[in-house]
């Protein structure tokens, strides 16, 4: 058994789950193209979950803070890309590339926008008087999460609302006969990007470095002349950015998007968080990329079990890792 | 004037009362050990300096200035550097990275890393070695390095030789009397034998309370004192 563990530490460790996955789908799904079509489908979806999961990772890993109210973010993130995306709607029908461009980022730039300061607000407000006590942070948070959801309804209405996509990201891409939707390519491509911009900012940058030695060993942080609360303050707004960013691609990619949205994606990013272990980013990229990777195969192959993919993808990773795949050294 | 006074300092810990009355002067320079039996409070007068745990009533002077109700992160900054029983070394950053969190402005002093090299040379072997994959002494010597890569006026050192090899005690011991050369010590220590070899003055801590303070060379030839306030019978 050691030497088995050693020969896939070698090769990549716990990263080689999702190739291992991967591999596993092709021989059950016997058809390439719609092999191609589900991986592409569950890295984008996954990239995106990233999004949403990687702040609240590093503020449960940081503060030991169970933040239920995160989802509030992704809700705020979608629907508010949505009401610009809808605004500019000439925009992102203009043949100009250019405008099409400028208009989802723009819709992104709003959903970051009010990420940072609702998270500020969030933190300084909600989080700040129940730090160090879990149930009050379960049930404000979560309280939270309901008050976010009635302020959605109140500004948005009940029923579902449409997102206009841009031109050029509508459509799909023929490789013989494969298909792959440009939008998810585009989301995968996006998620990548944080993700490295996140990597490299916590493995080369000072407040990297104090983030990490924070999530591991706060007082010690202290100790050594740094205030961890402002740090994270500054973490949260950062991780309620990428929720209102990761929600902001999401309603791009449902195209149509409710106040539950919220709730729905809430029991998604506890679950990435935990499979990947608390405080770490790679294994929130890990978890959500295989949370991703399991929803569109066994939604393909047993489509009955499919809502309970996540939660049978997490019961077999804590049985194997009890502390998640990848979690921050403690 | 002490570079450290402590003024009939309490403190408690959740419901229980740890520190009673822990009232001592720390004058500037040298090792200044604290002794006492598991329990006595050691840890928690350290502690209770770097604004961990908050004493009420009580206060904690440094070098005249009040620093009792000061954040932990203001006290250190003060050129107040703690080294805690667990060593409270970042298992997941390397030996580097665990050095330059511990610089004021992110960079080295070439003079203070050579120092560093000379003091524990495993450091310098291990520099790129994430810290969890260091012996237990090796992660005492990063422990210390790190408390020194900065010029500081006082260090809290809590245990540092337990379940330390002797040899890699002895090598402590060494580093210790050169640093001890430049900055004050405040050293807590249950082995006897290396608080001795280092201390200048000292203060036996008991249930809570200053139970004895005076010089080492004193303390160490009254056998029946030592019996009395470290010995498990007593």
């Amino acid at each position: 058994m050691q030497q088995i563990n050693d020969f896939a530490g070698r090769l990549g460790g716990v990263y080689l789950l999702p190739v291992v996955v991967a591999a596993l789908a092709f021989v059950m799904i016997g058809a390439p193209s719609s092999w191609v079509t589900l991986t592409v489908a569950g890295l984008a979806m996954g990239m995106m979950i990233f999004l949403m999961a990687s702040g609240l990772s590093l503020v449960f890993g940081l503060m030991d803070v169970l933040n239920f109210g995160h989802s509030a973010f992704v809700s705020f993130g979608a629907f508010i890309a949505a009401s610009v995306l809808a605004w500019l709607s000439g925009w992102l029908e203009a043949d100009a590339v250019s405008l099409n461009i400028a208009a989802l980022f723009l819709a992104f730039g709003a959903a970051i926008l009010f990420g940072l300061v609702a998270g500020w607000f969030f933190e300084t407000v909600i989080v700040k008087p129940v730090y160090k006590d879990h149930l009050r942070q379960i049930l404000i948070t979560m309280g939270a999460l309901i008050v976010a959801e009635q302020m959605i309804l109140a500004i948005w209405g009940g029923t579902p609302v449409s997102v206009p996509r841009p031109e050029f990201l509508e459509g799909s891409l023929l490789i013989g006969d494969i298909t792959i939707e440009i939008y998810r390519i585009f989301a995968f491509l996006l998620g990548l990007g944080v993700y490295a911009a996140l990597y490299l900012t916590l493995n080369r940058t000072r407040i990297g470095l104090l983030i990490r030695a924070g999530v591991e060993n706060r007082e010690m942080v202290e100790a050594l002349g740094f205030r961890v609360d402002r740090l994270f303050v500054a973490v949260f707004m950062l991780g309620s950015a990428l929720a209102a960013l990761g929600g902001a691609m999401w309603a791009g990619y449902e195209t149509l998007i409710t106040p539950a949205l919220g709730a729905e994606m809430m029991i998604v990013v506890f679950i990435v968080v935990i499979i990947g272990g608390l405080g770490s980013i790679q294994g929130t990229l890990l978890g959500a990329i295989m949370v991703g990777l399991m929803a569109n195969y066994i939604g393909y192959l047993a489509p009955k079990l499919a809502l309970a993919s996540n939660m049978i993808l997490m019961v077999a990773i804590l049985l194997w890792r009890p502390n998640g795949l990848k979690p921050a050294a403690k | 004037m002490s570079l450290l006074s402590l003024n009939s300092m309490k403190t408690n810990i959740g419901q229980y009362a740890v520190l009673h009355d822990v009232t001592l002067e720390v004058p500037e320079g040298g090792v200044f050990v604290l002794l006492g039996r598991n329990g006595a409070g050691k840890t928690t007068t350290l502690r209770s300096i770097m604004g961990l745990w908050q004493p009420s009533p009580g206060s904690v002077l440094f070098n005249g200035q009040d620093i009792t109700a000061m954040h932990t992160a203001d006290i250190a900054r003060l050129d107040i550097a703690f080294v805690p029983e667990n060593m409270g070394v970042f298992g997941g950053l390397t030996v580097e990275e665990n050095l330059i969190l511990a610089t004021a402005k992110g960079r080295f002093d070439p003079t203070r890393l050579k120092r560093i090299y000379e003091l524990f040379p495993a450091l310098e072997t291990f520099w790129t070695k994430q810290a969890w994959a260091l012996s237990g002494g090796q992660k005492q010597m990063l422990a210390v390095a790190r408390a020194i890569i900065e010029p500081r006026a006082l260090i809290l050192i809590d245990e540092p030789t337990k379940g330390l090899a002797p040899a890699i005690v002895d090598a402590m011991a060494d580093a210790f009397r050169e640093i001890a050369q430049n900055t004050t010590i405040l050293l807590v220590e249950q082995n006897f034998e290396f608080a001795k070899s280092l201390g200048r003055d000292m203060a036996v801590i008991d249930d809570g309370r200053i139970a004895h303070s005076g010089t080492m060379a004193d303390f160490a030839a009254d056998t029946a004192l030592q019996d009395r306030l470290l010995s498990l019978s007593a």
